[in-house]
């Protein structure tokens, strides 16, 4: 579970202080499938780095399974990122000259995971992300975008981590590979009950997931649910 | 981070850019096969220079004629040059001067030499029958030259083995009665020498011995001597023994002071010291210049690991996002910078151990290899490493992800 109270965000200090984040309070449930959208300079990257424990917020807390991880030290996040989060970047997801099983084993090796299990456990983890044993030994310079993707996911999930976070994953693609992409979370979402979150600034992409949490000038503007499961639909604005 | 998975990490590192990896190596490669080569042949330089000093004899003063030039071996042009040394100067050593095991008087020059149709232009030693004792010869074959021979200034001689090589054909027997001529004369074969072998500067078995008193009759025509050679009893005399000669020639020649002395007087001991001074030098000289193409290699590891860090940026952030710690990027970074001096290294000591290996070859120098030097170098090549390897190592680990992955 994700409790996020009340955190704040600034940058700089004295005259050229900007508050990226005023109070951004919000649950998020495990197994939801959430989209957090806004426009650029909403401060949505923000939220992203924090909840992907990339960064520490200035105040608030942040409740990450039930460990408080708002004052960790860097080696500290770097734990919590390689076993309890998985990530899906938009660009630069995997390592060039590197196969593709190699480059889902990754966060394996980090989590010091016993040799002889990755191998077994990047396929399983390739296997959910829906792709083809063919392309398991090539080298990521030779895959399609929806492909690398793919891989991408198939790393972000192999730590079987608490939350997989994907930061706008199909901003580099054609509208269809990105439907594809999107189905392979939504897949993965209703087949395992994964916790996903998406960052997004874009509606139809955020449409994907069951609920949108809205960020408008470092606060949420908006909390919308499409289907009502476990709590009444409400909209929180602060 | 386990350590196969950085060796895994460094391979593919550096196996995705060869050229650029290859060219850091050959940095280093030079820096350590030059440091092996340099320091060999300067040990071996001085290993001649001083076993060619010690093979003259042990405890040994020599007294050449002429101005005392300086300490070392300036002064040697100036022995035979002059002529002020006599039989009676040796004599006079011999009985007057304590702390003396042995006197040999000695009359050298080089003579046209030919037996059977065959010649040579060689050293004729004119030597008295202590020789062999002074200056640490041994004789193989027949015997050496006698007092009553030396006295009686007999026409017979004792060959060196190159120069029996030389007249009579590789490695022949029963020299021994055969005559040679030495500068028309006909001397008899009483001996043979056994092989000091060649060091340093020239030949010592290119050499024949005749007594010192047939030398002066039939062949330099006067009684003067180029050389007289002491033996002191024990090294500790040797101080003494110096002093006393000097003093000694100095009253026999009528001069007052040691700076007009027309004679010059080494201590064996000096000449080794002063040798291996300049020896030394030159060893830390030549392994200067090595290390510092080592440094340059040094430098080149670090601009190469620099670049790497720059270039790999959006990687090295997104390894951190992904769960890589600051000390997994740092010993990813160090061991890449680490590889790169041991591979040069290796190789730096195989193509050090080539070179030094072929100046060998040509016969200049005899070099050798040290155990040291290369445990040396190879340190070196490891800390290289570690030093120039550091910066851009902690460089990379110090990166924030967040900013790393945005890098352009």
């Amino acid at each position: 579970m994700i409790e996020v109270k009340n955190i704040t965000k600034t940058y700089g200090s004295g005259e050229a202080i900007f508050q990226a984040l005023k109070g951004v309070t919000f649950t998020i449930e495990d197994g939801e499938f959430v989209s957090i959208m806004g426009p650029s300079g909403s401060g949505k990257s923000t939220v992203m780095h924090i909840l992907g424990c990339l960064d520490t917020p200035t105040g608030g807390s942040y409740m990450l399974n039930g460990k408080d991880v708002s004052k960790l030290s860097d080696d500290e996040l770097a734990g919590i990122r390689c076993r309890e989060v998985g990530f899906v970047f938009q660009q630069f997801n995997l390592l060039p000259r590197t196969s593709v099983l190699r480059n889902v084993m990754i966060p394996m090796v980090y989590a010091e995971v016993p040799k002889e299990e990755r191998a077994a456990r990047a396929r399983l983890a390739l296997e959910a992300a829906g792709l083809e044993e063919k392309f398991y030994g090539r080298f990521t310079n030779q895959l399609s975008g929806g492909q690398i993707q793919r891989v991408a996911i198939a790393r972000s999930l192999v730590n079987e981590p608490v939350l997989i976070l994907a930061d706008e994953p199909t901003g580099n693609l054609d509208t269809k590979t990105g439907e594809i992409v999107l189905g392979t979370f939504q897949r993965l979402h209703e087949k395992s009950g994964k916790t996903i979150v998406i960052i997004t600034h874009e509606q139809e992409v955020a449409e994907h997931a069951e609920r949108i949490i809205y960020i408008r000038d470092g606060m949420v503007a908006e909390d919308s649910r499409k289907h009502v499961r476990r709590r009444p639909k409400y909209t929180h604005t602060l | 981070m386990k350590t196969e998975d950085i060796f895994w990490e460094v391979y593919t590192a550096l196996s995705a850019n060869k050229v650029r990896s290859s060219l850091t190596i050959l940095g280093i490669v030079i820096g350590i096969s030059s440091v092996i080569a340099m320091v060999s042949i300067g040990t071996g330089a001085s290993n001649t220079i001083s076993s060619s000093i010690e093979s003259l004899g042990s405890n040994l003063i020599q007294i050449s004629p002429g101005a005392q030039r300086m300490q070392g071996f300036g002064a040697s042009a100036g022995r035979g040059g002059a002529k002020t040394l006599t039989n009676d100067d040796a004599d006079a050593i011999a009985t007057e001067v304590l702390n003396i095991e042995a006197v040999a008087s000695q009359v050298s020059g080089r003579y046209q030499v030919t037996a059977k149709g065959t010649n040579t232009n060689t050293t004729v030693n004119g030597v008295t029958s202590n020789y062999p004792e002074v200056r640490n010869l041994e004789v193989a074959e027949g015997s050496f030259i006698s007092d009553t021979q030396n006295s009686s200034a007999s026409k017979v001689a004792v060959l060196g083995p190159t120069t029996r090589d030389d007249l009579f054909g590789e490695g022949a027997e029963g020299t021994v009665g055969q005559s040679v001529r030495i500068s028309g004369m006909e001397f008899k074969v009483i001996g043979v020498t056994v092989a000091k072998g060649g060091t340093g500067f020239q030949n010592q078995d290119d050499i024949i011995f005749i007594p010192a008193r047939s030398a002066q009759r039939y062949l330099s025509g006067d009684e003067y001597l180029t050389t007289i050679g002491v033996q002191a009893s024990i090294p500790e005399a040797m101080t003494q023994v110096q002093a006393d000669i000097t003093a000694l020639l100095l009253a026999r020649h009528n001069l007052s002071d040691t700076a007009q002395a027309d004679f010059s007087v080494f201590n064996q001991n000096d000449i080794l010291s002063t040798a291996s001074s300049v020896t030394s030098t030159l060893t830390y000289l030549l392994a200067a210049i090595g290390g510092i193409s080592l440094l340059v290699g040094g430098i080149g590891i670090m601009n190469m690991m620099l670049t790497t860090v720059t270039e790999r940026t959006k990687e090295i952030g997104l390894r951190k996002a992904i769960g890589a710690k600051k000390k997994d990027i740092s010993a990813q970074f160090l061991a890449e910078a680490v590889a790169l001096t041991l591979i040069g290294g290796i190789i730096g000591i195989a193509l050090g151990w080539v070179i030094s290996y072929i100046v060998n070859l040509t016969g200049v120098v005899a070099t050798s290899v040290s155990l040291t030097s290369i445990i040396l170098a190879f340190g070196v090549s490891a800390i290289t490493g570690i030093v120039f390897g550091y910066y851009p190592a902690r460089r990379a680990a110090s990166l924030n992800p967040i900013e790393a992955l945005r890098y352009e």
